[in-house]
């Protein structure tokens, strides 16, 4: 093994609490990998999380390709199961948010969308791999750029130039002197927090999360001395309470996003009062 | 201490800094995801799913086809029911009818027969009471005689006794007469 301490699992350390060695916290240090093929300092690599990027959107396909290739009006258990989450999607998130009419378009994107997220952020609990993707900020954020530019281009596509600008500020003549300054907060909000805070939402709970199962999995270990066993008890106990409660995190998180791209397009294509 | 060098080296760069390959790996996940899905998979299931929505909507009215159906053959057979009720009711009457026709026939008949056999007694009773009277005639001559012949070969001396069978034989002849009669 390597000396570096990113590469260094926290069971490998053989270190113990009364051995004289401290706590080997997880940190930032967690969420960087060392490439599997290529050079970490140019930018031209491959590593864990691309490998678990590129195998999730392969199960996903495949999880829909096996249930939809040939899909019947009497559906399989597979089929049934699949159609229910497309159906859990298309009703419950696109027309809701959207309607039935104007919504049908952007199905296939939010479908998408939502079992992409899903997958990824489920890679957090899957053995061996136990690493949610989307901890690493680039996934969500190439996610929140595309919904980013659909909604803003969307937005000019339908409402012109004036209009997309009075839709991004939120323009509204009844607000009187205090007009010049919510538009400035509405146009900054929209344009520039608007995509950041959708891709940290899923992000930073998907890192808090993990850190969280790691906290815990590294502290049975560690704790796993002496009169210290009975304290890596509770610690374990508690790695299954979180895995448990990620399981839900995951899900609600991939929901969250799907929701409010829907919420973003369905703004971008309302008339303005 | 070179353990906390290099970890404070990895720190460096912010986790809400993007890198780059991972931002063209990512991007290239979704979209092996968001093609199959957008322009195979989905339109798949969505054809499924109406054919789905017509077989049952198909269902439906093929259950609607059924139920007119059966309303008009329900109707039917109400109307030929009634129509069955109607007849058995006229069937009933006229059997009626014709029960009552016949009991008078019949009792105009019993009506005959008892007269024929009454009349047929009378006359019966009539002819016994000629034949009666007539035998009775021949013995009331008999009787006469025999008496004649008593009282001539009596003597005359019980004269009140002469008188009683006189009486007697008076009396007879009289009921005689009136049974003659």
């Amino acid at each position: 093994m390597s000396a570096d301490p990113t590469q260094v699992l926290a069971f490998e350390t053989d270190c113990h609490i009364f051995d004289g060695c401290g706590f080997p916290a997880p940190g930032l240090h967690s969420f960087l990998f060392e490439p599997l093929l290529g050079d970490g300092d140019s930018n031209l690599y491959f590593n864990k999380t691309m490998l678990l990027a590129l195998l999730g959107s392969i199960i996903v396909v495949g999880f829909f390709w096996a249930a939809f290739r040939k899909p019947k009006v009497v559906p399989g258990k597979l089929q049934m199961v699949a159609e229910s989450g497309y159906d859990f999607i298309r009703r419950g998130v696109v027309y809701e948010t959207i309607g039935k009419k104007e919504g049908e378009k952007y199905v296939p994107l939010v479908v998408s969308l939502f079992f992409f997220v899903w997958m990824m952020n489920l890679w957090s609990i899957v053995p061996i791999a136990q690493f949610p993707v989307t901890a690493i900020i680039s996934y969500p954020a190439v996610l929140a750029l595309i919904v980013y530019v659909l909604w803003v281009s969307l937005t000019f596509k339908r409402h012109g130039f004036v209009g997309a600008f009075k839709n991004f500020t939120g323009y509204d003549k009844t607000l009187g002197p205090v007009l010049p300054l919510a538009m400035f907060i509405e146009f900054f909000s929209n344009l520039l927090v608007r995509p950041f805070t959708h891709a940290v939402r899923l992000f930073a709970n998907m890192f808090a999360g993990h850190t969280l199962l790691l906290l815990f999995t590294i502290a049975s270990w560690y704790l796993l001395n002496g009169i210290g066993i009975a304290y890596a008890g509770v610690s374990f106990i508690m790695v299954i309470v979180m895995t448990a409660f990620e399981l839900f995190i995951q899900a609600l998180q991939a929901y969250v996003f799907v929701l409010l791209t829907c919420t973003f397009i369905q703004g971008a294509l309302a008339e303005h009062h | 201490m070179s353990q906390l060098l290099t970890i404070a080296a990895a720190e460096t760069e912010s986790p809400l800094i993007p890198p780059i390959p991972e931002l063209v790996i990512g991007l290239i996940a979704f979209v092996i995801v968001f093609g199959f899905l957008a322009k195979k998979l989905l339109p798949n299931i969505n054809k499924v799913l109406e054919q789905r929505r017509e077989a049952i909507e198909g269902g439906i009215e093929k259950a609607e086809a059924a139920q007119t159906e059966a309303q008009s053959v329900l109707e039917q057979y109400k109307a030929q029911l009634a129509e069955a009720r109607h007849e058995a009711a006229r069937l009933r009457q006229e059997a009626q009818e014709q029960g009552a026709t016949l009991i008078a026939e019949m009792r105009a008949e019993g009506q005959r027969q008892r007269e024929e056999i009454i009349a047929a007694g009378h006359a019966q009773i009539e002819v016994d009471r000629r034949t009666a009277a007539q035998a009775l005639r021949q013995d009331v001559g008999h009787l006469a005689t025999d008496l004649a012949g008593k009282l001539v070969g009596e003597s005359l001396e019980d004269h009140a006794r002469q008188s009683r069978v006189i009486d007697r034989f008076l009396a007879d002849l009289e009921e005689k007469a009136e049974a003659a009669r």
